[in-house]
């Protein structure tokens, strides 16, 4: 089966982020007000080819703790959808 | 024989030319060693020097670990070989698990390349034993992904441990707990931000990096 999948990365809680917080601060000065807690990471898009949801599920899941993400500062969340 | 040092070149390193100076210049032996090998060959010690391996993609050091000759370095370093990681060259260490910790962007985002004063913290690493506790160091910076990052657990074991090895004097990226460098609990592998090849000549403006490059040495003649 193949699948279409999201891994969204990002910072762990309480880990700063330089680049949220820079966002956030240049919100107001460009007239945007009322946004809060805006935290910046990467999405990262691919096919994956495996026997079922669940395969593909902990492929990815070693994938991404081995590679695309540094599990020290990071995590990955992924959203799956069957490739139609 | 003069101390072998091994300067790992991956595609994008931009320093490996220049430590291979400072360390010959201080009476070492500086060789090139590429990442696509497998061997180390017979050198005494590893630098993984500054520059942008792998183009920095993904993250610094994230691709540039998996190279080939880093099994190589991870066994050698597992058996008690000097290593020492410079700028990239710290990021790949960490990516690599041979050192506590991370290096994101730097607070304020900017990427600097500015002298810095640097505090020895420890003497009791393969890159400071030839220096002072306390000492004031002139070495430059030179990154954007220089902001050393761990959880509170990491930094209280890595001072109850002695392994911060170099701080800051005045944090320039938003460091915690100013670290500018740190080794491993076995003292052999360094990780550093600044660049002591840079400042290993008078015509440099500073040669405070050289007290790093001759414990570096030292500690080759010491294990031998």
């Amino acid at each position: 089966m193949k699948f279409n999948a999201v891994l969204d990365i990002q910072l762990h809680p309480g880990i700063a982020d330089p680049q949220g917080s820079t966002i956030e601060r240049a919100l107001p000065t460009l007239g945007f007000e009322g946004i809060s807690k805006v935290r910046s990471g990467k999405s990262i898009h691919l096919e994956i080819e495996a026997a079922d949801y669940a395969a593909a599920e902990a492929q990815l899941s070693d994938v991404c703790d081995k590679f695309l993400t540094n599990p020290v500062i990071e995590g990955a969340t992924i959203n799956l959808v069957e490739a139609g | 024989m003069p101390a072998k040092v091994g300067v790992i070149r991956f595609p994008g390193t931009n320093c490996e030319f220049d430590t291979v100076e400072a360390i010959n210049g201080l009476g070492g032996n500086g060789e090139i060693l590429w990442h696509g090998d497998s061997s180390i060959g017979d050198v005494d010690a590893v630098i993984v020097p500054g520059g942008f391996a792998h183009g920095d993609y993904l993250r610094p050091g994230a691709i540039a670990r998996f190279s080939k000759i880093m099994d190589a370095v991870i066994e050698a370093a597992n058996d008690g070989m000097p290593v020492v990681g410079i700028c990239n060259g710290f990021q790949v260490l960490t990516e690599a698990g041979l050192l506590p910790g991370a290096l994101q962007k730097n607070a304020g985002l900017k990427f600097i390349n500015a002298p810095q004063t640097l505090r020895v913290e420890t003497t009791n690493s393969v890159f400071t034993s030839a220096a002072e506790v306390g000492q004031e160091l002139s070495i430059p910076i030179n990154h954007f992904e220089g902001n050393y990052t761990c959880s509170p657990d990491t930094l209280s074991e890595l001072k109850a441990n002695d392994q911060i090895v170099l701080t800051y004097v005045g944090n320039p990226n938003g460091s915690v707990g100013d670290i500018a460098g740190v080794c491993n609990e076995a003292r052999n592998v360094v990780g550093l931000m600044p660049h002591p090849e840079r400042a290993s000549h008078k015509l440099l403006g500073s040669e405070d990096g050289n007290v790093l490059m001759r414990s570096l040495l030292a500690s080759i003649a010491v294990s031998a």
